[in-house]
């Protein structure tokens, strides 16, 4: 299982706080879940396509070519805004 | 250097800037203590009522640590302590605070500007603001992006 987290404005646009993916065991990129997620429906098409979109994988901010496994916390959110 | 101190919080209870200073003066020994805090500004086009501070928990605290052992990778210093503010706050609140005690003042001015340009891009921190036309997410400047790029 994949545990996915929305943040801030992304979270309220997908309406969507926490989604949790199976997961077989395979390697996958941050890209292949975002496919997966973006077939949901035209929303979550829109907003996961967005080119500010940020990524954490364990808490680790990185690029959307990052490989994720089973167990992780994958979190996706748009540009900070702290400070 | 050889006792760096890094303290960080992330906290929706208010700081106090003297304790935060007396501390730094307290633990470091150092010659320079340079203290920045960053306030709820009001707007110029519409009434700021409130604004609405969210975080992605357990990776502020990581992101913020990791910042500040950035900074002291890059100059010598002997404490920095941030904390920064979640939840609801009214203008004028203060949000974030970073203090820097080091041997040298140059050093402690460079870092504290090096920590608050990558917090800014780097700690996963989103403000809402509460106004009289509505509510909005801040939306991020490029200009703080930009800031970045001065530190190669």
């Amino acid at each position: 299982m994949i545990k996915i987290l929305f943040f801030a404005a992304l979270r309220e646009r997908l309406d969507c706080e926490q989604y949790l993916l199976s997961c077989d065991g395979t390697m996958l990129q941050v890209t292949d879940i975002l496919q997966q997620l973006q077939s949901r429906c035209h929303s979550w098409q829109q907003e996961l396509s967005r080119s500010d979109l940020l990524c954490a994988v364990n808490q680790q901010l990185v690029p959307l070519s990052a490989n994720v496994q089973d167990g992780d916390e994958l979190a996706f959110f748009p540009p900070v805004t702290g400070g | 250097m050889t006792d760096m101190s890094i303290f960080v919080a992330v906290q929706s209870d208010d700081f106090c800037v003297a304790s935060e200073y007396n501390e730094l003066r307290r633990q470091s020994g150092c010659g320079a203590i340079v203290t920045f805090s960053g306030l709820v500004r009001e707007l110029s086009d519409n009434q700021l009522h409130s604004m609405t501070l969210e975080h992605y928990p357990g990776m502020t605290e990581q992101a913020l640590t990791a910042i500040a052992e950035q900074a002291q990778q890059r100059w010598q210093l002997g404490a920095v302590h941030l904390i920064h503010r979640v939840g609801s706050l009214k203008p004028h609140e203060q949000i974030v605070f970073v203090g820097i005690a080091s041997p040298h003042r140059a050093a402690a001015f460079a870092a504290g500007e090096f920590i608050m340009d990558y917090l800014k891009n780097r700690a996963p921190l989103w403000k809402k603001e509460h106004t009289s036309n509505g509510d909005y997410w801040v939306e991020a400047k490029t200009s703080d992006q930009h800031a970045l790029t001065r530190w190669g």
